[in-house]
């Protein structure tokens, strides 16, 4: 019977696929489900899912380098750090135009702060040498303006630079300006036969319209433009012919007195305003930085750096975030235990007391959520300080010598009692919850079987609550790994965590990028606990109730 | 399979024992209780309070000889499980001493009375396979591990769940389940079980295959055995003797026989089966005979059983399948009555009919085949003995 109706499809009373038929019939439960939940749904995909991803993707990101300087960096694929010199004229020449254009945009201090990170002392330099940058093409500026005064004026380099077509709609839209001026192009001839110029140029002309809201036609060009121009004509002293009437004659001329000209060393003049630019070690941080994604931020966040040779440990005496992930895993351990100790018997007489009762205990379990985080933690300083409350006590029972107050906050200890108290409620109300269902009838059982009070519990009842203290223990220990306000008012130095570090970094040297490996080297270590604890003990033995 | 029913009323508990002990040992889990028996259990004069204000046990006596079957059978509330937890040690007696094998108990800790016990719902530990949870009560006496072994498995054998072992509670159906939980309150072999409504979670059908196991497996190991339930059947089925709950007192304590055939008040004749009421006066006591008048007029002769004398309001009981519809003159007791409704039970047709004012009145008759000539509407005179008929305490 059964192979006869396996093979025939089964069909509804008008013939249509049973299976279609259900499927549409279904569909319009699913879609009204799926409306009620969107709002929630597109919430946490808004608040949550996107910040992870845009965190995650913080932290390999690097595209700054490439696009700050990207000449430079096409220019230093040529150079090899390993010869401990300096590169060549041609990677300054190609900094000289990026640099132009980034401190004109007021960019390349970000670029600086971004370096620094990798090595100290190249914000300064970048800072520096930003302010004297726009006098690197003077030499050729001069030399151009002394040959022909109409190379001062900013209409001759339109005339050179500038389409045809775009010089006739710029007269239009200039006898009549409404909106914008039309969008800059360089002609075809000066792309053919000037291209760095034309290079820098266009950036100069974009920049004018777009930043400045101004017109090529009135603005003085940069000086590294002369430079520029002044390299094209000596690679290309036929040049002119590609020009037409006034540019063809300007041009002519310039490239017959070229070969003439003085010439300065733009390496030399970057050296010049800060000696650092001749470090071929520097230069080495550059290009290991160029490119648009990096492994730099991790290897930052592990204590590791990455060289022109290779990956390789950061010195002992800058070692730090290893160490404060060993920290914040053995307190967050070491409070998740505390935790247990202490809630597993309140837990306990909450699920044994009489309703009555224990809601006036639940009560007072959740009374530490209706105030505030920060008085709680500023209640446990009043305590818990050298000439606070238990240190006053303590000497005054005699217990403790006036000259022997014990040191219980600004470290370790005060972070372990501050986190332990108020996490508290979150190991307490899951054990009793998984508590509450426990009958009483299986210690009797027990008892009745001829188990003392203590096999009782052990033997029967303990190991029914596990899954409460699974539950408890993960909730406690993933809030206290990610912990920050209570470790940075009572932790001193030795009591702080990872997530302080990760705060500095966001909040204070905006480090965004090292804060986001942080953050997902501690996302990814929280898992890989997560992914053990579900092996040793099971996943599915976790219960909130 | 039942056991025989001893229509001698009044059986003696001292040969319910005497039974027991010549019940062969096959089903017995170890050498060292080879020649045992079941434990005596006595109360005396205890009475149990949970607030301080009201009594849910009130002056209970009881004295339960080794190796009985004793069941105790009451409403909701009547305050059986009290008593039992009483005995198991999880509820102090207020007042009074219980006793075990001679042995004041009241300050001995539930774990070192030796009580095997079968709950309610069952409370086999989740978290241990079947044959954890039997070998558990083994364990903590220390059994060594092959002794242990041994155990569980005829235990397991007994219970018919040889196979099963391994598996969790969660994995047994609810009447696996309730044979692990009786096997695991015997497996230690406890002189005494204690067992609250062990079956009221089960089915009709396999209720009654389990009570007659339990039936069983006690004539087998001549354990006493106290039974709580509140199911009549159960309690008349599997029991030796029967104590009768209410309100925190007992009503009557004896066989079931007895319960059915001699109930000593009212409550107890309404609790075991059915039963027809009448209620009337007292006009003449004669040795343990009485004459009652009803509402009516009507005069019918009566057993005096819980009526002292003239004039007390007393209410009959007359049980339907003792009255007859072929009537002759020399029956005590002969009254005239319209028939009501006829209802046809394949073995039986119950006639409800009016009589002396009571339009409840029921009469079961054996359908033997015959042609009976009943009608509703008919007036027609039934009878019955005196011995049959019941003056009780009065009632409502
Ligand atoms: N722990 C307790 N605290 C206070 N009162 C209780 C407690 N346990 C039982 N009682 C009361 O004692 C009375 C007898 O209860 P008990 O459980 O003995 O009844 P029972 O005969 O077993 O009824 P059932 O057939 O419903 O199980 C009830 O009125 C009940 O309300
Ligand atoms: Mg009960």
């Amino acid at each position: 019977m059964s192979d006869a109706t396996s093979n025939q499809v089964l069909t509804t009373q008008d013939g249509k696929p049973l299976k279609a038929a259900l499927a549409r019939a279904l569909r319009r439960e699913k879609m009204r489900s799926l409306l009620l939940i969107a709002p929630l749904l597109i919430f946490v995909l808004i608040t949550f899912v996107a910040p992870i991803f845009d965190m995650l993707f913080r932290s390999v990101e690097n595209q700054i380098v490439s696009e700050t300087i990207p000449r430079t960096v096409v220019a230093l694929e040529e150079w090899d750090a390993e010869t401990g010199e300096a590169p060549g004229e041609d990677v300054y020449n190609a900094l000289l135009f990026d640099f132009i254009i980034a401190v004109e945009n007021k960019r390349h201090t970000q670029l600086g702060t971004r370096l620094n990170y990798e090595q100290t002392g190249l914000s300064s330099m970048f800072r520096r040498t930003g302010r004297r940058v726009d006098d690197f093409g003077e030499t050729y500026a001069d030399q151009f303006i002394d040959l022909n005064e109409a190379w001062k004026e900013p209409v001759t380099w339109v005339t050179v630079m500038a389409s045809p077509s775009w010089i006739e709609a710029q007269k239009a839209w200039a006898s009549n300006p409404t909106g914008p001026e039309p969008a800059f192009e360089l002609s075809p001839a000066a792309l053919d036969v000037l291209p760095a110029t034309s290079d820098l140029y266009g950036a100069f002309a974009q920049f004018v319209q777009v930043e400045e809201n101004d017109s090529p036609t009135e603005e003085d060009p940069w000086t590294p433009i002369y430079k520029a121009l002044y390299q094209d004509l000596s690679a290309n002293p036929n040049a002119a012919t590609a020009f037409s009437g006034e540019a063809a004659t300007l041009v002519g001329q310039a490239a017959a007195a070229v070969p003439a000209f003085e010439t300065v060393s733009v390496k030399e003049l970057f050296i010049d305003a800060d000696e650092d630019w001749g470090s071929a070690e520097n230069w080495a941080v550059i290009k290991t930085f160029a490119p648009t994604y990096t492994s730099g931020y991790f290897l930052s966040a592990a204590d590791a750096q990455l060289t022109p040779t290779g990956v390789e440990m950061k010195p002992d005496d800058e070692q730090i975030y290893l160490f404060l992930f060993y920290r914040t895993l053995l307190l967050s351990i070491i409070i998740t235990i505390s935790c247990l100790l202490l809630g597993y018997p309140i837990a306990f007489l909450l699920a044994a007391l009489p309703l009555r009762y224990s809601n006036l205990l639940l009560i007072l379990v959740l009374l530490p959520f209706w105030t505030s985080l920060l008085v709680r933690t500023s209640a446990w300083k009043v305590l818990l300080q050298q000439q606070g409350v238990i240190n006053d006590v303590l000497v005054w029972t005699g217990l403790i010598s006036d000259a022997g107050r014990l040191v219980m906050i600004n470290n370790q200890t005060g972070t372990i009692i501050a986190m332990t108290h108020i996490l508290l409620p979150f190991m307490i109300l899951p054990l009793y919850s998984v508590m509450k269902t426990i009958s009483p009838s299986y210690v009797r059982a027990a008892k009745s079987l001829g188990a003392n009070d203590w096999t009782a519990f052990w033997r029967v009842y303990f190991p029914q609550s596990i899954p409460g203290i699974g539950a408890g223990a993960i909730l406690v220990f993933i809030l206290a790994i990610g912990y920050y306000i209570t470790p940075e008012l009572v932790g001193g130095t030795s009591g702080i965590f990872i997530s302080n570090r990760i705060a500095f970094h966001i909040s204070s040297s905006l480090n965004w990028g090292l804060a986001a490996a942080l953050g997902t080297l501690l996302l990814v270590a929280v898992l890989l606990l997560f992914v053990a604890y579900d092996r040793i003990v099971g996943i599915d033995n976790v219960k909130l109730g | 399979m039942r056991k025989q029913i001893c229509f001698s009323s009044g059986i003696a508990a001292a040969e319910v024992s005497e039974r027991s002990k010549t019940k062969n040992t096959y089903f017995r889990f170890g050498d060292t209780m080879e020649n045992s028996r079941g434990a005596a259990v006595k109360y005396d004069s205890v009475q149990k309070s949970y607030d301080g204000e009201s009594l849910v046990v009130k002056n209970l006596n009881l004295d339960i000889p080794p190796g009985e079957f004793l069941t105790m059978l009451g409403p909701s509330g009547s305050g059986k499980t009290t008593c039992l937890m009483m005995l198991a040690g999880f509820e102090p007696a207020t007042h009074g001493e219980i006793y075990l094998n001679d042995r004041p108990i009241n300050n001995v800790p539930p774990h070192k009375r030796g009580i095997g016990m079968v709950f309610q719902n069952y409370a086999l530990f989740p978290h241990m396979t079947v044959a954890e949870n039997l070998a558990f009560p083994l364990q903590v006496r220390k059994v060594g591990k092959a002794e242990q072994q041994e155990k569980v498995k005829t235990a397991l054998e007994m219970v018919e769940l040889g196979a099963f072992g391994n598996r969790r509670p969660a994995q047994l159906s609810g009447g696996q389940q309730q044979r692990v939980a009786v096997a695991r309150a015997l497996v230690f072999d406890p002189e005494l079980v204690l067992m609250d409504e062990p079956l009221g979670a089960l089915d009709k059908q396999l209720r009654e295959q389990m009570q007659y196991e339990i039936k069983h497996i006690h004539e087998n190991l001549g354990v006493t055995v106290v039974y709580v339930t509140h199911d009549q059947t159960e309690a008349l089925t599997m029991s030796d003797r029967v104590a009768v709950f209410n309100d925190g007192v007992i009503q009557q304590l004896s066989t079931p026989d007895d319960l059915y055939e001699d109930p000593q008040n009212s409550f107890v004749a309404q609790f075991i089966g059915e039963n027809n009421k009448l209620n009337g006066k007292v006009v003449e006591v004669q040795g343990e005979e009485c004459l009652v008048e009803l509402g009516d007029g009507t005069k019918l002769k009566a057993d005096k059983v819980n009526v002292s004398s003239v004039g007390d309001k007393t209410t009959l009981s007359l049980r339907p399948e003792r009255v007859e519809f072929d009537t002759h003159d020399q029956m005590d007791n002969l009254v005239n009555g319209r028939i009501e409704e006829l209802i046809y039970l394949g073995d039986h047709i119950r006639v409800r009919m009016n009589v002396a004012g009571n339009s409840e009145f029921i009469v079961k008759v054996r359908n033997r085949g015959e042609k009976r000539k009943l009608g509703v509407g008919d007036t027609v005179q039934v009878g019955w003995a005196l011995n049959d008929c019941k003056a009780l305490d009065a009632v409502g």
